[in-house]
């Protein structure tokens, strides 16, 4: 088994899917000639050629509208848009026509497309560092992954491009440089399954992208304490599993759940009313809720770290539900 | 190298034989009688939502997609009950379609607006205005990528050109030598805004030069010159030339949509598109022909029958069944696990 970073096992499952099927190609700013703007691509132009690495315009709209189309029209595309906040211009393209082709016309039509993009931050400031995996998450017919460790990236990117369904993929940009162990065989994982990543009896957590690792760190400190966090990340926001949530509550009675979204409508939101729904019963402390606080983020480094939650944000929150 | 061209109105195109004129005329009846019907409908409470009606501007839809082959690729705007019909969707489905039955091309799910049928390559009429170019851009990428040469053709409004979408669409298309015939319908409205309240330039095929797309303006309202100016389209862009632009002047007849005040126009102004019919048109050029008017009449007769066969198919047929409403979503659904959101 290979130690391999986040950001190989995206390129890694790209480049082995384009090279099984014909009809899987690339497009977006920069993936090309520059070999993508976080690097993922790199190399790929040299190996496909410029018919299946293509550099488009910066034009958000059509990158998506035509992933679309190519993907009714019988190709498999990987449409990469840099961020997720200039993927807000790809948003009608997906929530009007990724996600209403197969039922608006009476199941006539599919539409096999990924749409990659990234969440992160980093002195970015307000336009540059937003997450907005919850604004698709709420919308049926798409599918949404936001996988936190290089396996999942993995076996989820190749599942995603091999779904019949048009799959929304977001990385985060704070997660391109961590190792993690990647089998050397391939593999894929199933699209919407959720997984415990740590047991514990006392506390769940919930979380994903990068605060599954923010909530390890924390349950690994908090172990030295005698407090033993149950982790569950759920790489697949969309379909949404449950289960792993709602049985470790019912083992734990309390949970914590860490989103880098902003207070209010996010992830975090709708897991909480689904404990509620299915372990009402079983509850013990009111559900604690870990995300930045609505504000647009600052440029400015301190005020920055101060918006964005992580481990020790977690451990407080952790600490207040045992109370 | 952009370009303009303005051919004067037609002798009739070799290609076209007696038959085919003849039925191009019948379509632009049908689509005429259908739509008149769906207002009648519509007054009646059988068709519900938005409703737009394509009278007066059949000329375009049919006279375009009769200069394609059957296996090109066609994607619409929302006014698409004519594309639809001119493609070979039947009146019976269409209609259904209209009311929203089990029977309909989409299965009642789609409606007015998202008429489609995937073995006549209809793609769809799409509902955001505008954003089909950047679908039609797609599907016509997916044929180029493999080496199909068909062509894609896509219709939108004056007022798409306004759009983003349109822009990048068109940008995009050239840049890839794309097979796209890029269709404008101006009718000279954006609902009620006119072309000049709303666009820079009030010539379409103006904004097609700035990506240096070949283009022309055509009399929309003549069919013949659509279908010269289509073939002229398709052979450019099957040869691999990248895309093309044709802005057909036409005019719709009723409001935007059912329950339109009209308050953007006169009377006037319509009564003088009206002298400008594009049926008669092409009943008198048929006439010039030698084709007399009993076998004119006699398509009337026909199409009259298939229009009322098709309101009473469509009224007889069955409501989509409640377990449709879950249908389609995915292709696998996560079948009723209460665990899976």
């Amino acid at each position: 088994m290979a130690q391999m970073t986040y950001r190989d096992a995206v390129r890694r499952a790209l480049i082995e899917e384009m090279e099984r099927d014909e009809r899987v190609f690339i497009m977006g700013e920069e993936v090309g000639v520059w070999g993508g703007t976080f690097a993922v691509t790199r190399g790929m132009y040299d190996m496909f050629g410029e018919k299946r690495v293509r550099d488009t315009p910066i034009s958000e709209l059509v990158i998506a509208g035509a992933a679309v189309g190519a993907a009714m029209n019988g190709l498999r595309p990987v449409a990469e848009i840099m961020t997720f906040n200039f993927a807000l211009l790809s948003l009608d393209a997906m929530i009007n026509h990724a996600a209403k082709v197969r039922y608006m016309f009476g199941g006539q039509f599919e539409c096999p497309m990924v749409l990659r993009t990234t969440s992160g931050w980093g002195q970015l400031s307000a336009t540059h560092s937003q997450t907005f995996e919850n604004y698709v998450a709420h919308v049926p017919g798409l599918k949404v992954i936001m996988p936190g460790t290089p396996a999942d990236a993995y076996g989820l990117l190749k599942a995603a491009i091999r779904d019949p369904d048009p799959v929304i993929f977001i990385e985060h940009t704070h997660l391109y440089r961590v190792r993690g162990e990647v089998p050397d065989e391939e593999f894929l994982l199933p699209i919407g399954q959720s997984n415990i990543k740590r047991e514990g009896r006392d506390v769940t957590i919930v979380a994903y992208s990068r605060m599954l690792h923010e909530a390890l760190k924390a349950a690994d400190e908090l172990a030295k304490e005698g407090i033993e966090c149950e982790v569950v990340d759920i790489p697949t926001l969309r379909p949404l599993d449950l289960r792993p949530v709602v049985q470790s509550f019912k083992k734990t009675y309390r949970a914590v759940l860490a989103t880098e979204q902003w207070l209010g409508y996010g992830v975090d939101a709708e897991i909480a009313a689904q404990i509620y729904e299915h372990a009402f019963d079983y509850l013990d402390a009111p559900i604690k809720r870990v995300t930045a606080p609505p504000v647009p983020l600052p440029y400015n480094k301190h005020l920055e770290l101060a918006a964005m939650p992580d481990k020790e944000d977690i451990k407080r929150a952790v600490l207040e539900v045992l109370r | 190298m952009p370009r303009k061209t303005k051919k004067p109105a037609a002798i009739v195109p070799a290609s076209l034989d007696e038959a085919r004129l003849l039925e191009m005329y019948r379509q632009m009846v049908l689509i005429r009688r259908i739509e008149e019907e769906a207002a009648e409908a519509y007054q009646r409470g059988l068709i519900g939502g938005f409703l737009h009606l394509y009278i007066g501007e059949e000329a375009t839809a049919v006279g375009s997609i009769n200069a394609l082959r059957d296996d090109d690729n066609v994607v619409v705007h929302y006014r698409d009950h004519g594309h639809a019909l001119a493609r070979g969707c039947t009146a019976r489905e269409v209609m259904a379609e209209l009311m929203g039955k089990a029977t309909g091309l989409s299965k009642g799910k789609g409606g007015s607006m998202h008429m489609a049928k995937r073995d006549c390559r209809l793609w769809g009429g799409y509902a955001i205005v505008a954003a089909q170019l950047s679908l039609a851009a797609g599907i016509a990428l997916a044929d180029q990528y493999v080496g199909e040469d068909r062509v894609t053709i896509c219709y939108f409004g004056d007022g798409a050109t306004n759009n983003g979408y349109f822009h990048e669409s068109l940008n995009l298309s050239a840049v890839w030598k794309l097979p796209v015939i890029w269709v404008c319908e101006n009718n000279n409205y954006g609902m009620g805004t006119r072309v000049d309240r709303a666009s820079a330039v009030t010539e379409m095929y103006r904004k097609a030069c700035a990506y240096d797309i070949p283009t022309e303006q055509v009399d929309g309202q003549n069919v013949l010159d659509v279908f010269e100016a289509t073939q002229r389209a398709a052979e450019h862009v099957r040869s691999g030339n990248g895309p093309y632009f044709i802005e057909a002047r036409t005019y719709r007849y009723r409001g935007h949509s059912m329950g339109d005040p009209e308050r953007y126009r006169s009377k006037e102004e319509v009564e003088e598109w009206l002298k400008n019919d594009p049926i008669r048109r092409f009943a008198s050029i048929l006439h010039t022909l030698g084709i007399d008017q009993e076998r004119l009449d006699a398509i009337h007769a026909e199409v009259e029958e298939e229009v009322q066969d098709a309101v009473r198919f469509a009224e007889e047929s069955p409501e989509p069944p409640l377990e449709a409403l879950y249908e389609d979503v995915y292709a696998n659904p996560p079948a009723g696990d209460p665990f899976i959101l």
